[in-house]
């Protein structure tokens, strides 16, 4: 019996030092980032004494990052952007998932398999020819540009078409025999049985959108076009030693991730986990 | 001709199928006017430039294989191909094995088990310019806290210090940031497939007097295949397309990358965006596409087999 206790709490301990090293390393990024932030330039690499939260800490930092760029144009652009593609995403591929999942008609096969066709494309594969013909249709240097280029995914559809074929045929049955037209059926009795479905497209939407850089970085050359990443990045180059501003802007771009991330998390965790089983 | 005889038969309006049709449809078209105008064709242009030439301007011209033939002796192009390759042989086992380890330990009854789930997605949360930049002072060569530790308690001499972001160890900070920022991802995948596991399995083997590791070798781990494979695949494919963990660790001022460092997609976009040189930027473009496609197919039959079992 002793000897089992004592392999318990051998156990026990190997299980909590892995732990807290792995806590560790994916919390000290964040907290250096935090400190640095409220730092100035002598005290922002001392190590020794490492000082967390320092006697004059430069709370000024938050305020000077929005002088210094136009930090709140960046800002409103990226809300813009992802509350737009966000809603678009959710629209339009809860509607076409709708008629792919519940509703019989000619080419549903051959239309669904674009889709599927598409969605192991790397989007960088085809990146450049979009950038061309955005730049024909006039929508270089348009914030529009990365909302056409985000709001139709394959994976939208996908996801909904999957949510949608768990729900019972029976019950739209019931609503056609009941004269209820398929709009009707869609607003009010699918659209609010999928509430996670669409927190999950929520939620991976959102990030992918306030993150994206490579797209506009493609699309948005103005200044007063720049989404917060990219302002950011500009930032750096311009101000690569100003470590406290940096930070100050880092944690400033976190932010609204972090809270859309905590809200939303347990779809997000079933989201990520739900792909795995589905393969 | 199918479309005839039905109109034939309903003289008045539109024929009830015709009708549904037409409702599906407009359920549809708000997704797929997009996708199509936004994805499909680009797509279809891509393959086609990769043999042509153009800069975007002036007329397209034939090139045939001409893009190609020239990959073989661009010797950017293939410290490219060969850096995205070593990212990718580096990246996917580690990340696979800590996302794993984490998946078992928080598989575990432990206190905060919650919290440490969130806290292990925090990196894949944020966003890569922020956790970059903090990445990069953390590993500064000269003023960076883990090359002061190097040097103060390891006594490793000022000048051999690791230079973390330029030279041969590029290759290396990205793979260590990428298992960083992604394993939380990978991890919940893996927990779902542990939880999938039926207990009576392990219950079984303790009463055989089976230890931890016996446990691990024969039960989990084979137990774990499909989702093992899902997750490899999952992240050869997102290694294949990386760039931006590049630009940020390791980019220059104007974000251009030295042969030490420059991955595929980024030799995509110098050669499109910078020296707009589109069809050889397509046929680079069609090299990662190959990539992409042979791992799919890969993962195709590795489903197929799994269903199959």
């Amino acid at each position: 019996m002793k000897s089992l206790k004592k392999r318990a709490l051998v156990r026990n301990i190997i299980i909590y030092t892995i732990l807290i090293l792995i806590a560790l390393c994916m919390l000290i990024p964040f907290l250096w980032m935090f400190s640095a932030a409220i730092k100035n330039d002598r005290e922002v690499f001392q190590i020794q004494p490492f000082v967390f939260i320092p006697e004059n800490a430069k709370w000024s930092n938050y305020m000077t990052i929005w002088t210094k760029i136009p930090f709140a144009k960046f800002v409103e652009n990226t809300v813009f952007l992802t509350i737009v593609v966000t809603l678009l995403q959710l629209l339009t591929s809860s509607f076409a998932a709708y008629s792919f999942a519940k509703l019989e008609f000619k080419h549903r096969q051959g239309l669904f398999f674009a889709y599927i066709a598409t969605i192991a494309m790397p989007w960088q594969v085809y990146m450049v020819p979009q950038f061309i013909m955005m730049r024909k249709f006039g929508l270089n240097d348009k914030l529009l540009a990365i909302i056409c280029l985000q709001a139709f995914s394959a994976f939208g559809v996908f996801m909904m078409k999957q949510f949608y074929e768990a729900i019972p045929d029976e019950l739209c049955e019931a609503a056609r025999v009941d004269g209820m037209s398929e709009y009707k059926i869609y607003a009010s009795i699918m659209l609010p049985l999928s509430k996670p479905a669409l927190s999950t497209l929520t939620i991976f939407t959102f990030v992918n959108t306030w993150n994206d850089y490579l797209g506009p970085l493609i699309y948005l050359k103005s200044e007063e076009k720049k989404t917060i990443q990219l302002g950011l990045k500009m930032f750096i180059s311009q101000y690569s030693s100003d470590y406290g501003l940096i930070m100050a802007g880092s944690m400033i771009s976190l932010i609204p991730v972090i809270v859309v991330f905590l809200i939303f998390q347990q779809y997000f965790v079933e989201g990520v986990a739900s792909t795995g089983l589905k393969g | 001709m199918a479309e005839q005889s039905t109109t034939a038969k309903v003289k008045k309006g539109l024929s009830r199928q015709t009708k549904r049709n037409l409702i599906a449809y407009s359920f549809i078209a708000p997704n797929f006017i997009g996708f199509a105008v936004f994805t499909l064709v680009p797509i279809v242009f891509a393959f086609a430039l990769a043999f042509m030439n153009w800069d975007g301007s002036n007329p397209i011209t034939f090139a045939g294989f001409d893009n190609f033939k020239q990959l073989g002796s661009d010797i950017f192009f293939q410290a490219a191909l060969k850096n995205t390759i070593i990212y990718c042989v580096g990246t996917v086992p580690l990340t696979m094995i800590a996302s794993l380890a984490l998946a078992i330990v928080l598989n575990q009854k432990v206190i905060g088990r919650g919290i440490f789930r969130t806290l292990s997605f925090f990196p894949y949360v944020a966003s890569l310019v922020a956790v970059t930049s903090v990445w990069k002072m953390l590993f500064h060569p000269s003023k960076g806290p883990i090359n002061n530790i190097l040097y103060t308690y390891f006594h490793v001499p000022m000048e051999k210090l690791p230079q973390w972001f330029t030279g041969s160890l590029v290759l290396l900070s990205m793979i260590l940031f990428s298992v960083w920022k992604y394993m939380g991802y990978y991890m919940v995948i893996y927990l779902a497939g542990l939880q999938g596991i039926p207990s009576d399995l392990y219950e079984a083997a303790s009463l055989d007097g089976a230890g931890t590791w016996d446990k691990f070798r024969y039960i989990t781990w084979p137990q774990l295949r499909s989702t093992t494979f899902f997750v490899v695949v999952m992240l050869t494919i997102n290694c294949f397309k990386v760039y931006d963990i590049a630009i940020m660790l390791a980019g220059g001022g104007s974000g251009e990358l030295t042969t030490s460092a420059t991955v595929l997609v980024y030799y995509i976009y110098q050669k499109a965006f910078m020296e707009w040189k589109l069809g050889y930027s397509s046929a680079v473009a069609m090299v990662l596409f190959v990539l992409v496609f042979i791992v799919t197919m890969i993962q195709f039959r590795g489903q197929k087999k799994y269903s199959d079992q």
